[in-house]
């Protein structure tokens, strides 16, 4: 299951962003998922306003070093996680 | 594994056992605590607070029934303001719209909503209450409200043969995970376990459902299950290991590893009336008594999944085997592992629960107050 890049991804009900012992983590039922890196950057877009296709450009710009299509995979394959685990939404 | 001391993860805080509903299998002491010995508003701000300096992330507010409270609002808002998410565990059965709606801006995150069954019949018969209609009013009031739900259905032999109309509940909600949980067999689960313990074919039949649906539903609802021990080849690592993730406070302030701990001979508990979070957890006696590995008897001392189960239960290990540093006896490696199943083993030659007459459960009463 493959986010569309045109769809808009907002966190679910009951999904929010925390802070830990100096550490960001996603909150959410019965779960907390530490962020850090790209895995930040991505759940900071994730606000409804932002399509998947935007965050994928503006991280790849963040991290101009690694490789595009690589990039991308990653951002897509980590937005189906957090889906799988009902922590988005998609507009 | 380090036996290095992490702070906890999650607090539960049982914060009554007053509760409407007198479920034949409930997790909360057979010795009920009264109202007059509950911890007061002040009390349960300071641990909340405590918690959140503490590197703790969330509070599980439950019971009993959290909402026997009327101070529940000030509760969450402290908790959520203190920086925990607040998870409220609730039968629903004291809600009302203007009830709810206060939770939902003192910050209230998640609410959990119990089921018994799938019909007001068998719901009335587990719970000794008339409470189906009004859960599924709640679910109606949730629909246009912003919070996470999650259902959780208690399952077990007599409810069975509902999980399509339990799944049916949660798909026609608004909740985002869907819990079917299997009784386990402790306090007064253990008491009415023949009534409940299902049979082998139940079980594979209920884990078969469970995967389609998890299939079905991806990227819907979260479908989580939970399978009875005594039908496990490795115990679950009970609480995420004694005093590694978990601390829970009961409704007089005692500071327990796990729902259970107390029937374990000789533990003595410490009060947060008397000593911080952090205290109770780095030092006192009965969070450092199974934690780590230095209490483990063999096979688990040698045992390559001692890192992954801790050993399995500790109260599920007095319970069968008499002794609470024994292997968790539903362990296949356990040397007890044939009391489980003989305890199955008698359970298929039950004859069929005769279904004219109410089996003679022994219901959890209110706490005298």
């Amino acid at each position: 299951m493959q986010p569309d890049p045109n769809s808009h991804p907002h966190l679910a009900p009951g999904c929010r962003l925390g802070e830990n012992n100096q550490q960001c983590v996603l909150l959410m039922p019965e779960r907390a998922l530490r962020l850090n890196g790209p895995s930040l950057e991505i759940v900071r877009r994730c606000d409804g306003k932002h399509s998947v296709q935007q965050i994928i450009t503006e991280l790849q710009q963040i991290y101009s070093k690694a490789e595009p299509k690589k990039v991308e995979t990653d951002i897509l394959g980590y937005l189906a996680l957090l889906q799988k685990q009902r922590a988005l939404d998609f507009a | 594994m380090s036996n290095e001391i992490t702070n906890p993860l999650a607090l539960i805080a049982e914060l009554t056992h007053r509760c409407p509903l007198h479920c034949v299998y409930c997790s909360n002491p057979l010795e009920l605590q009264s109202r007059a010995n509950e911890l007061d508003t002040q009390a349960w701000l300071r641990v909340f607070q405590q918690a959140a300096d503490f590197g703790v992330l969330q509070a599980d507010f439950t019971g009993g029934e959290p909402l026997a409270r009327t101070d529940i609002p000030d509760l969450v808002r402290a908790a959520r303001t203190a920086g925990l998410y607040v998870n409220l565990i609730t039968s629903g059965l004291p809600l009302d719209e203007p009830k709810l709606d206060a939770l939902l801006v003192a910050g209230l995150d998640h609410l959990q909503l119990s089921f018994q069954g799938a019909r007001e019949e068998i719901a009335a018969e587990i719970s000794g209450t008339k409470s189906h209609a009004q859960k599924l009013r709640v679910l109606e009031w949730l629909k246009s409200r912003r919070v996470a739900v999650t259902l959780n259905f208690v399952i077990h032999q007599r409810n069975l043969d509902q999980l399509a109309e339990m799944l049916a509940i949660a798909e026609s909600s608004s909740a985002t995970r869907v819990e079917f949980a299997h009784v386990q067999y402790y306090g007064w689960a253990f008491a009415n376990r023949e009534l409940l313990l299902p049979t082998p074919e139940q079980l594979a039949a209920s884990i078969a459902f469970f995967k389609r649906a998890q299939e079905r539903l991806s990227g819907k609802i979260r479908v989580e299950y939970v399978v009875p021990d005594y039908y496990a080849k490795y115990p679950k690592p009970c609480m995420g290991g004694w005093g590694r993730k978990l601390m829970l406070i009961t409704p007089s302030g005692e500071a327990l590893p796990c729902h259970a701990a107390k029937i374990i001979p000789g533990l003595k508990f410490e009060n947060v009336k008397d000593r911080s979070l952090r205290e109770i957890w780095e030092i006192s006696e009965a969070f450092q008594k199974f934690r780590g590995e230095a209490w483990m008897q063999e096979p688990c001392k040698t045992c390559d999944r001692r890192a992954l189960d801790f050993g399995g239960c500790r109260c599920q290990a007095l319970l069968l085997a008499g002794d609470p540093a024994a292997t968790d006896p539903v362990c296949t490696l356990a040397p007890t592992r044939e009391r489980v199943d003989a305890i199955l083993a008698a359970l298929h030659k039950t004859p069929e629960p005769k279904t004219l007459t109410t089996p003679a459960w022994l219901y959890r009463p209110n706490p005298a107050t």
